[in-house]
């Protein structure tokens, strides 16, 4: 794998279709269609107003609690032979990158005039987020999410509830991910006078994509500069980021797309879209996806709830057709060995999602794509704490033969 | 309009067969039958043109079908656990002519998957004269209304309480063979009463529009069937006679479900 790219590519506005370069579009029923147009008017309309964007603005800090650090990771350094740089969206309110999404489609629904939200949730993360931002901002919200991952999360199920939120678990398809956003846009048809669909990656129908990555480019325009001033004004030589439907990564790559970096998204084994996908139209959008022969969607398999999703943003599609990013994938076993590492070197706990490119980080730099002595920042887009027992499950035996080996 | 514009397959150019139907004073009734889901599907099909049906809806089945509710979802997943294919159900269409036009219902990916043009040359030559694609907007549809017309395929476009007058006209003018009026904001499947949208959607369709109006979503009964066509040309049933079949009706009682839809909106 080869890891340049021409600089010439931007992630500005997409074509008024809602198209990059050849993805994205908007396939929704004609039912759908004048809410996917007052969305799009009304962020347009809120993201140019200074009160709407300091009222934003306000709650990521006083809320969320940005900005998030950038930590220099020492002793995995030493280890790896690169100067690895952490975006701390870990420690934000929630425990991921979702928050930034939720507080900007949560203000834009109240100035919609509308009192409920509904969302799709995978990992939970989304769910929790959107049920956070619903309660400070006193909307109505339901979940949709599939019924495995209600059991692989029973947590954040808890938590979504704790939180006022209805979670419904939903018993179609493959009972995952795609099958939480189609049930949540099945019910968006039905309740859309009244209810905003909080879509929670940079996915869907225009103009959610390009809306959501507006949303997180706080990310990448902070690391920029927080990078710059680590780096004596430099950038780093590689961004790296998860891609699940690749909201943490195109929010990362908006901040450093203009500089020289390379940008590096790295999805799980189980759910490639770039690698193993072909062009299609799913929830609302041409992009890459996992399907079969004849386009039957196929489930993707991954231990990351977050990113099993047989789809990734056409926006990063297009990334990957233009080469200025690249992307790469991570398979469950390096990734949970990542996880631990990172633990041990840092004392910083994963979540499932990041450790994906952190595992890829790994590789790449014991196997020398990544050359010895360079600068990399990585967006640890969530805490660990969620996966805590689902971890403990899968290794938790390693853990004690590593212990008793050294006593 | 000449009755066979364009038609270069073998099936009956929806259109005409249509407008003829109407025109000497029958509702219209559009029945649904999803592919593959028995093995004796075509049977059912079958049985739904002897009782009446004036054209049949073939759903093709795809694993992600968001605007279908419970019951064209669980018709999807058993048809497609029984291995089912665009290809394989175009073929079986292919073996028995049918006297009334086959409208196929499926999803854009289906359609993209196997190339605009290979996907209506297919269905064309299965005998399919009309296709419906809900996920793809009148932005979006526009190169497969082209591949369509080409093959001699009836593109039909769907219209919803929420469109706009000016979306309205615009589709009224695309939508070949009949406009699908979609009764309700929702997704397909039984409902207890007739959505109050519907005949408002009905009127301002018949208002703007001379091409066949038919309403559909939600139609459960008879007596539904004859209410939803009374202020438009006729009507679509699909979940309920899905749901019949899914709990088991045999192919007679198909027929004679189908019958009393017909009998009812006879007698008006
Ligand atoms: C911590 C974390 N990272 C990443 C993701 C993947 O989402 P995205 O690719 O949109 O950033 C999730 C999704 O649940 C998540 O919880």
């Amino acid at each position: 794998m080869t890891l340049t790219g021409p600089a010439t590519v931007s992630m500005g506005e997409p074509s008024e279709t809602g198209r990059f370069g050849d993805f994205g579009g908007r396939y929704v029923p004609e039912s759908l269609v004048p809410a996917c147009a007052e969305v799009e008017s009304a962020f347009r309309s809120a993201w140019s107003d200074p009160q709407f964007v300091a009222r934003y603005r306000g709650l990521l800090a006083d809320y969320a609690g940005r900005p998030t650090p950038v930590t220099e990771c020492h002793r995995l350094s030493a280890e790896l032979g690169v100067r690895v740089l952490l975006k701390r969206e870990d420690l934000t309110h929630t425990g991921s990158h979702k928050i930034n999404n939720v507080i900007g489609q949560g203000l834009l629904t109240v100035a919609m005039g509308k009192k409920r939200v509904i969302a799709e949730t995978g990992a939970g993360q989304h769910g929790v987020a959107t049920a956070t931002a619903a309660a400070l901002l006193g909307l109505d919200c339901v979940i949709y999410m599939g019924e495995v991952d209600t059991h692989r999360q029973e947590l954040n199920v808890f938590r979504m509830r704790l939180l006022g939120a209805e979670v419904v678990p939903v018993r179609s398809g493959s009972r995952t991910l795609k099958d939480a956003v189609n049930e949540a846009m099945r019910a968006w048809v039905s309740e859309v006078e009244t209810t905003h669909y909080c879509i929670g990656s940079v996915m869907g129908p225009h103009p959610f994509p390009w809306m959501v990555r507006e949303l997180q480019r706080v990310i990448g325009d902070e690391a920029r500069e927080q990078c710059r001033a680590l780096l004596g004004g430099a950038d780093p030589d590689l961004v790296v980021a998860c891609v699940g439907g690749g909201s943490n990564a195109a929010g990362t790559f908006a901040g450093f797309v203009g500089t020289s970096a390379r940008l590096v998204g790295v999805e799980a084994a189980g759910g490639a879209a770039v690698g193993r996908g072909a062009p299609g139209v799913l929830h609302g959008m041409r992009s890459l996806l996992l399907q079969d022969e004849a386009g039957q969607i196929l489930e993707a398999e991954s231990i990351s709830a977050g990113l099993d999703y047989p789809g990734i943003g056409p926006e990063h599609a297009y990334l990957a057709g233009t080469g200025r990013a690249v992307y790469a994938d991570a398979g469950d076993e390096e990734v949970l060995e990542a996880l631990s590492l990172l633990a041990r070197t840092e004392g910083i706990i994963p979540a499932l999602e990041p450790a994906h490119a952190l595992a890829w980080l790994v590789r790449a730099a014991r196997d020398g794509t990544v050359p010895g002595g360079s600068t990399v920042l990585l967006t640890m887009s969530g805490r660990g704490d969620k996966d805590a027992g689902q971890v403990m499950e899968l290794i938790g035996d390693r853990l004690d033969a590593r212990l008793a080996a050294k006593s | 309009m000449s009755a066979a514009a364009g038609a270069v397959g073998r099936g009956v150019p929806l259109e005409a067969a249509l407008r003829a139907r109407r025109d000497a004073g029958a509702k219209l009734l559009v029945t649904y039958m999803t592919a593959g889901l028995t093995e004796d599907w075509v049977d059912y099909l079958q049985v739904m043109v002897e009782a009446g049906a004036d054209a049949v809806e073939v759903g093709l089945p795809f694993s992600d079908p968001v605007m279908d509710g419970p019951t064209i979802q669980e018709a999807s997943v058993r048809a497609l656990a029984r291995g089912v294919t665009p290809e394989a159900a175009l073929s079986a269409l292919a073996v028995r002519e049918q006297p009334v036009p086959l409208v196929a219902m499926t999803y854009y990916n289906l359609v993209l998957r196997a190339g605009l043009e290979r996907f209506a040359a297919r269905a064309a030559a299965a005998g399919v004269t009309g296709a419906i694609i809900p996920d793809i907007p009148l932005e979006e549809s526009g190169p497969w209304e082209d591949a369509a017309a080409d093959a001699g395929v009836a593109t039909v476009l769907l219209a919803a309480p929420v469109t706009s007058d000016e979306r309205l006209a615009v589709l009224c003018r695309r939508s070949r063979g009949f406009v699908y009026g979609v009764n309700l904001m929702g997704v397909t499947g039984e409902r207890s009463s007739l959505a109050g949208s519907a005949g408002v959607l009905a009127k301002r369709l018949k208002a703007v529009t001379d091409l066949p109006v038919v309403m559909g979503f939600g139609i459960s009964t008879p007596q539904q069937a004859v209410e939803a066509a009374a202020a438009a040309d006729g009507v679509v049933v699909a979940s309920a006679l899905m749901r019949a079949v899914l709990d088991g009706a045999s192919v007679v009682e198909l027929g004679a479900a189908v019958a009393d839809i017909r009998r009812a909106l006879d007698r008006g």
